[in-house]
């Protein structure tokens, strides 16, 4: 079969033009860039070596270390130039998986109907009620689980169905457009009108959800960290959070940076993201887009 | 943006034209409907929106079906491509009922049955180019062996409903298109399926007026050229005519057809008082013919589907209205001389 | 612009004209600084009790004159330049483009009105036409409230006369009315205020034929009646000939020929207007055939130099493609329904040669 492009400019093309459309789309890219670039590519640039010194204990801001030194004596910067990769990385992953499974499981219960449909809003349901926390605690105790990577296929196999749900109703109104109809007319099966003519139709959609995804999943994930549900390893923002947290930063004025410099990181990166999805929505969203 | 249009010799057309109709009139029909029915069932009560409607589609011929919105045409049209599954009668397509059809022939149906739709604008995936969506149907079908090869004859479909340049087409988008030429690329992908019958539902009524002649052109050659049998529904009466001119008209009220004959017949010297009331509603694009005398209708409001009148549908806006059987028996659709006509008072005359 | 010969040289001669449309340009905002123009240098002037329709295909800008010359257009509408002079009941003749937020309120509904196409969309899904009709009077009528019940009765005569059954009609919801009846309460409630302009945009588009025959017999016995000017959009030419008595076609922004009814239909100057009325499929009679137009229309950003319809035109010169013609006056009349045309052949006789009207 042959692979067909996407419209016009492309989907690409439309999602660039929708971010830079509007300043704050552009700021929040700058943001989300800058926080990547800060993450993924800092540990690069400088000497992640930053052993426990006990000399250095909540050390105030200076010339060797810009953010002070913590608990234990370490560099808060140093930590925080590590500390993003794996929050990031959950979020997308984590994202990742709860959009592919919302929207293969969401477009064929939207598209077959039946009995099918039936028994995936159950699973939806179900799935709804597990009691996020808990059972984190409970995984988290049971397996003392460090890897990044379980913690994502945890967070996405337990929030997909929200969005599934939304992917369903609108399978369900595409379904019924005239086009599809013209695709059913073509006998074209059932497959390829689901995944060529409806779901290409979504992707501004489904892009936007996978963001909301990612700064859900970042959430969840520095939450864990926070509550202690997760072991303490790596270098993480959500840990540094609960580091700070159990040793009483709060109450010392020189711990103030290792408290805030990894909440701020964090809530850069999801404005940046917030504002991005915002203005991409104006730019995707059919309603709001004229024809 | 072109939208072509042809400028072959209309009068050798038409001479064309009515010798292939002859022709074809003796042929057996394609698609038959029987005594077709589509009740929905509503809160306020069943709603017979379409009620008994008999109607043959022969190769190479037009049948137009006429009416207002809500007389059930529409429903008809999806019914005589199964699109919607009638509560009484049957779809016959060469003679077999769709309904006892197994996989492969209904496969077979489907493809030899095409429809298209009124509204251009929604019926092309947006996301999809003109090659894609021509050309799909060809290429699930493997009537096709190549991509090239579905190039090719994607070119070939685009030119026969001239649309042309077609290479130039052939990587659009639907929304870099006007709506006479997306109507194009609508019909043909309906083409790409070889079709015996298309079932076109208003499929010229969004068009501006300089367009929707020329398609009507494009839309009579297929027609004509390859023998491709039509429903044409419309309610626009002066397209029916132009289109169906070689054919046969249908008017429906109600859900049932009320006359039907040949289109000059019916178009120039309509018999029931339904049929007269439309054609004499018509706006003229001539001042002079404004103070023409106009069929005065006794009611001016449809009746509720849900609430018919006792008798014949129309009696109580009918001009022609006797006390006696018009309010009570319903007029059954009976064959005269030139045309099929359900009405007490004018088959009297 | 093109200054048009019959039309008062400056805007503050007094021709008695109710609307005098001199030289608006209608578009919209596409950026910070940008605007697309849809209608261009029109003129035109609209005497008491004359009924215009302004006639053409999608895009050729029709709509959004009509929008602009209540100033009703969307949030990202423009008019650059123009005037749109309007003789208020008071006798004083203001300028809509410049008119004040509070001045523009009072303006509309009280001096002029308008039917919008798809009657739905008009009225509010939630509220019973009673309510409509509420609103617009307590909303428009300064200074005197009456009470509810006067304002009803008021309204029950106003649907009577659009042949609508108060009783019926003023309770119920519009998703309860049929399309045809919801169109009729929507010139009721336009013409509540006794406006001296009714602007109606495509009034009987997706109406049926029988219901698209009542609206128009009923705005003809109306303005007999009330004698409201009308200006009326529509791409249907059968509806123009039966409810105006003077046309004016548009293509690609601007308009391109005026006239009477009889002008138009029967010694059409302008090709685009005369190919616009050849590709009406009739009715009655025998089979006509005909002459398809080649092409569309002009998009808004790729404007030829010269005149906009050369490109499609069959009697274009070479001159056309590089001289945009100025609406000529063919004929003159008083009261604005001098036959004009703009068209670089339009008293070319080899076109239109005597006894041939068409």
């Amino acid at each position: 079969m042959v692979t067909t492009t996407a419209p016009a400019a492309g989907v690409w093309g439309t999602i660039w033009q929708g971010i830079t459309r509007s300043t704050s789309g552009f700021i929040g890219l700058c943001l989300v860039l800058g926080v990547l670039f800060f993450s993924f590519v800092g540990p690069l640039l400088i000497d992640t070596h930053n052993p426990t010194d006990v000399t250095k204990i909540w050390g105030a801001p200076s010339a060797e270390h810009w953010l002070g030194t913590n608990h234990q004596g370490k560099d808060t910067f140093t930590q925080l130039v590590l500390g993003g990769r794996e929050p990031i990385w959950v979020g997308f992953v984590a994202a990742l998986i709860t959009v592919a499974i919302a929207v293969v499981l969401g477009a064929v219960a939207g598209y077959v109907r039946g009995r099918i449909d039936h028994f995936l809003l159950q699973l939806t349901d179900i799935t709804m009620t597990i009691p996020f926390i808990v059972l984190m605690l409970v995984i988290a105790s049971f397996y003392r689980t460090s890897s990044p990577l379980v913690v994502s296929f945890i967070i996405g196999l337990v929030t997909w169905p929200f969005l599934m749900r939304s992917i369903r109703a609108q399978v369900l109104s595409l379904k019924e457009r005239e086009f599809i109809e013209a695709a059913r007319l073509q006998d074209l099966g059932t497959a390829r009108i689901l995944f060529v003519e409806v779901l290409p139709n979504m992707a501004g959609y489904i892009f936007i959800n996978f963001i909301i995804a990612i700064t859900n999943a970042i959430y969840a994930v520095v939450g864990m960290y926070l509550l202690g549900l997760l072991p303490s390893t790596a270098d993480n923002w959500g840990l540094m959070i609960q580091q700070a947290w159990d040793n009483n930063a709060f109450l010392l004025p020189q711990a103030a940076p290792f408290l805030i410099a990894p909440m701020v990181m964090i809530m850069l990166f999801q404005i940046g993201l917030v504002t991005m999805t915002r203005s991409l929505e104006q730019a995707l969203n059919p309603r709001l887009r004229d024809r | 943006m072109i939208d072509h249009t042809i400028d072959s010799n209309e009068a050798a057309g038409l001479a064309h034209r009515a010798d292939t109709a002859a022709h074809h009139r003796a042929e057996p029909p394609v698609l038959t409907l029987k005594g077709l029915r589509q009740t929905f069932k509503t809160p306020r009560g069943d709603v017979p929106a379409v009620a008994g409607v008999d109607l043959e589609v022969r190769p190479g011929q037009v049948l137009c079906l006429v009416g207002e919105s809500g007389c059930g045409k529409t429903t008809t049209a999806r019914m005589a491509a199964a699109l919607t599954e009638p509560t009484a009668g049957s779809v016959l397509f060469r003679g077999k009922d769709v309904a006892e059809m197994d996989r492969t022939e209904r496969a077979a149906f489907r493809r030899s049955v095409q429809y298209i739709h009124q509204d251009p604008y929604a019926s092309l995936n947006p996301v999809r180019t003109v090659y894609s969506t021509v050309s799909a149907g060809l290429r699930r079908h493997k009537l096709v062996a190549s991509h090239a090869e579905a190039r090719r004859v994607t070119t070939e479909l685009l030119e026969r409903v001239d649309l042309v340049p077609a290479e130039d087409h052939l990587d659009k988008y639907p929304h870099q298109m006007s709506g006479g030429q997306r109507q194009r690329v609508a019909i043909a992908r309906a083409l790409a399926m070889n079709p015996e019958v298309i079932i076109a539902d208003e499929s010229t009524s969004m068009l501006d007026v300089s367009i929707r002649v020329s398609l009507l052109n494009t839309l009579g050659r297929l027609r004509d050229e390859l023998g491709v049998g039509f429903l044409f529904i419309t309610h626009d009466l002066a397209v029916a005519k132009y289109f169906a001119w070689q054919g046969e008209i249908a008017v429906m009220y109600l859900g049932k057809v009320v006359e039907r004959g040949t289109a000059p017949r019916v178009i120039n010297d309509p018999r029931h008082p339904y049929t007269k009331a439309l054609i004499s509603a018509v706006c003229e694009p001539d001042p002079d013919l404004v103070r023409k005398e106009r069929v005065r209708l006794r009611g001016a409001d449809i009746p509720d589907l849900t609430d018919l009148p006792s008798g014949c549908d129309f009696h109580p806006r009918c001009p022609l209205y006797e006390e006696g059987d018009c309010d009570s028996v319903r007029p059954p659709l009976v064959r005269g001389h030139d045309r099929l006509l359900a009405c007490h008072v004018a088959t009297r005359r | 612009m093109s200054p048009v010969n019959d039309l008062p040289a400056t805007p503050d001669t007094d021709d008695g004209a109710l609307l005098s449309v001199r030289g608006i340009d209608v578009g919209y905002r596409t950026g910070r600084k940008s605007h697309v123009i849809a209608a261009h240098e029109v003129s035109f002037d609209l005497h008491p009790g004359q009924s215009m329709a302004l006639v053409g295909e999608s895009g050729c800008g029709k709509t959004t004159l009509g929008l602009g010359l209540l100033r009703l257009l969307p949030r990202t509408g423009v008019i650059p330049r123009g005037q749109i002079l309007f003789r208020r009941k008071d006798g004083v003749r203001v300028d809509v483009r410049t008119l004040e937020k509070e001045e523009l309120r009072r303006f509309r509904w009280n001096e002029a009105a308008m039917v919008f196409q798809g009657a739905m969309n008009a009225f509010n899904p939630v509220l019973r036409v009673q309510d409509h009709f509420l609103d617009t009077f307590r909303a428009h009528e300064n200074g005197r409230r009456r009470s509810r019940k006067e304002i009803l009765e008021h309204s029950a005569e106003l649907l009577e006369m659009v042949r609508l059954d108060p009783a019926r009609v003023l309770t119920a919801f519009p998703h309860e009315l049929s399309g045809g009846m919801r169109q009729r309460s929507l010139i009721a409630l336009a013409l509540a205020l006794k406006p001296q302009l009714l602007i109606l945009d495509e009034p009987t588009t997706a109406l049926d034929l029988l219901t698209q025959r009542s609206i128009v017999e009923r705005l003809t016995e109306l303005r007999e009646q009330l004698s409201f000017s009308m200006l009326f959009i529509t791409h249907d030419l059968g509806l123009a000939a039966e409810l105006a008595d003077r046309v004016g076609t548009m293509y690609a922004g601007r308009l391109i020929e005026t006239g009477t009814t009889r002008d138009i239909f029967h010694r059409a100057r302008h090709p685009y207007t005369s190919a616009l009325i050849d590709s009406v499929l009739p009715v009655v009679g025998d089979l006509r055939v005909p002459t398809p137009l080649p092409g569309g229309p002009p998009g808004l950003h790729t404007l030829p130099e010269g005149c906009p319809f050369a490109p499609r035109c069959a009697h274009a010169l070479t001159d056309c493609a590089t001289t945009r013609p100025a609406l000529d006056v063919l004929t003159p009349r008083d009261r604005g329904l001098s036959h004009t045309a703009a068209c670089l052949r339009s008293t070319d006789s080899e076109l239109h040669a005597e006894g041939a009207p068409r």
